[in-house]
């Protein structure tokens, strides 16, 4: 395959993976970043992405799988759109993180790792995101939401489904 | 939008400009940036490095090293380029300082690194977020770009002759990186397993070239050292533990949030006055001092200063500045069953006491929470924990045994009334931690 004629990936972020192996003093420091960004736009490190990455930075498919499967936000499957994290870490627990799980899991439907049927969501239990001093906090992709409690699920979940509904509607338009 | 707070005591050094919009360039000039950098330049290496040393700056990360003393370990002559390592995979729970700095201060950590650089004689640094922290590596490298913009990187920084790029690498989801040798694995590019020391990363690091790595507070504390002068901010904290820290407030406590208070601050006043006392006027059962991986201390253990030496004296560690409060009606066993959950998903699997250790306790903590503990599992416990103590190449197996060790000591009476089928006695929830 030559990468000139042939990417999975968006013009603008297959210009952004040819800058970024320029950036470092190694090629292969790239290899985090770009499995990251490939995956937040084709929606998870499916064999194609991996054997493209691995091309890209000069190293064989298994050791972009190695190197991949240590890393906790990088997924093998796809996800929901809108992948909910719950941290349920030590400070979000004691703030009442497990209510706040226990509800997304009732309003979506789905347990842990689940995707809902409809592809627009999927629930993760997720160690400490970094927002212990504004918990309990979930990520819903890289957005932040924090100091919540089970009754903001109900809101949240709305919001999201409001934002694929417009989007859907603008595709259409 | 992370919440501000403010109190009367602090003493707001390094979060002097948060809340002011110095995420901006032209704004983080106005209120004196980039001064102490082109002070640096100015003075040379020995200069900057006598400064550090002078001001007792210890680093944030958590272990406490004097930066002054890792910066002047760096061999002055290299045959392989030098860099510098900004840490920013802020990860550990209870700490979310970092996180603050990215969003409100960029610059002070690009500062910072140039002043690194001009220390050690270093051409490039590597500034690391955690990939959970996206929006703020935007903000970070919309910093970096107006820096270069202004000339404040590049070929000739500040119109002279040194050399000094900056680039930014985003992590994908692993605590374990937040240690020195396996963040530089995970910047090349590998997988982040630690590496043994020595060699330490003065010596041999990222590249295989000399590398100094700094907490991103130790590298945004940097220029405001500079600025105010190394005498000055030492004198602002305790003995042998120079100016301030961000301390993180959380958990069962009336006001959470980031503090910035003088090293050495009495942590029962950080507690009752600063954060407003335990929530809903309940009892406290315990503090973690400085993140999850530090030995909790009891009520009657308090009344001390928050600075290395002191929380060292305590039988705890200041770590990463992340004080969690834990009131009378929390379940400790819960509650070290899901701190070592963490370290079960988190421990990278290389050294097997840490590997093996981290899932026993977990299966025996497990098992005691539902109920069916047994008596001799609470030595069981205490035996294997007091086994991954430095047994591993890096500090997580012992991250994950010291806290472990803490809640089976101090409240060993907790664990005996979780045995032979007896109820949780504060049970909320019987199915815990299903990472």
């Amino acid at each position: 395959m030559s990468l000139e004629t042939m990417t999975l990936f968006s013009p603008k972020l297959a210009a952004r993976f040819d800058a970024l192996v320029e950036k470092y003093p190694v090629k292969r420091s790239a290899l985090v970043p770009m499995l990251l960004y490939a995956q937040d736009e084709i929606g998870y490190l499916s064999d194609a992405v991996i054997a493209e990455v691995a091309e890209r930075i000069g190293i064989t498919e298994l050791d972009v799988r190695n190197v991949a499967s240590y890393y906790s936000m990088l997924r093998f499957k796809p996800a929901g759109k809108y992948n909910v994290q719950v941290c349920t870490n030590i400070s979000c627990m004691l703030r009442g993180a497990y209510e706040v799980f226990d509800r997304f899991q009732e309003e979506l439907g789905i347990g842990h790792k689940g995707v809902t049927a409809d592809g627009l969501f999927s629930l993760e239990e997720v160690e400490c995101i970094g927002a212990c001093c504004w918990g309990p906090a979930i990520q819903v992709n890289y957005e932040f939401h924090d100091e919540l409690n089970a009754g903001h699920v109900a809101g949240i979940v709305a919001g999201y489904r409001g934002k694929a509904l417009a989007e859907g509607k603008a595709d259409h338009a | 939008m992370p919440r501000l707070v403010s109190h009367p005591d602090e003493v707001k050094i390094v979060t002097r400009r948060f809340g002011q919009g110095a995420a901006a360039i032209d704004r983080y000039i106005e209120l004196g940036g980039y001064e102490a950098a082109k002070k640096c330049l100015a003075e040379g290496p020995d200069w900057i490095v006598n400064e550090m040393k002078a001001s007792g700056l210890r680093g944030r990360g958590g272990a406490g090293f004097p930066t002054g003393l890792k910066w002047s370990f760096v061999p002055k002559q290299s045959a392989k380029p030098k860099y510098v390592l900004v840490n920013g995979d802020e990860s550990e729970p209870g700490t979310c300082k970092d996180h603050l700095i990215f969003l409100h201060d960029p610059h002070s950590v690009i500062e910072g690194t140039i002043i690194a650089g001009l220390a050690i004689g270093a051409k490039t640094g590597f500034v690391y977020l955690r990939g959970e922290y996206r929006y703020l590596l935007e903000i970070m490298e919309k910093a970096v770009a107006d820096a270069y913009a202004r000339g404040y990187l590049g070929k000739h920084i500040f119109g002279s002759e040194a050399e000094f790029e900056i680039i930014t690498q985003t992590g994908a989801g692993a605590y374990e990186v937040g240690e020195e040798s396996a963040l530089m694995e995970s910047v090349e590019g590998k997988r982040g397993v630690p590496r043994i020391k020595p060699p330490f990363p003065a010596v041999v690091g990222l590249y295989g070239g000399p590398t100094v790595i700094n907490n991103a507070e130790t590298i945004a504390t940097v220029p405001h050292v500079i600025a105010m002068g190394a005498a000055a901010y030492a004198a602002v904290g305790s003995e042998r533990n120079g100016g301030t820290r961000l301390f993180g407030l959380s958990g069962h406590v009336e006001r959470p949030g980031v503090y910035e208070l003088p090293m050495g601050y009495n942590l029962k006043k950080m507690i009752y006055e600063v954060g407003g006392g335990v929530r809903g006027g309940r009892g406290l059962k315990a503090v973690v001092p400085g993140g999850c991986s530090t030995p909790c201390l009891l009520p009657s253990e308090i009344d001390i200063g928050m600075d290395f030496d002191q929380v060292g004296k305590a039988g705890s560690m200041l770590g990463s500045g992340g004080v969690v409060v834990i009131d009378d009606q929390t379940c400790i066993v819960e509650f070290a069953l899901r701190t070592i959950s963490f370290y079960q998903h988190e421990s990278c699997g290389w050294c097997i006491p840490c590997r093996e250790g981290t899932d026993w306790l977990k299966k025996s903590l497990t098992r005691f929470h539902a109920g069916f503990g047994e008596a001799k599992d609470i030595n069981n416990i205490q035996y294997l924990a007091e086994n991954m103590m430095g047994r591993t190449f890096c500090p997580l197996g012992d991250a994950a045994a010291m806290p472990t060790l803490g809640f089976v000591k101090k409240f060993r009476k907790e664990f005996e009334e979780h045995l032979n089928g007896k109820p949780c006695p504060f049970a909320k929830h019987v199915q815990l931690a299903v990472i």
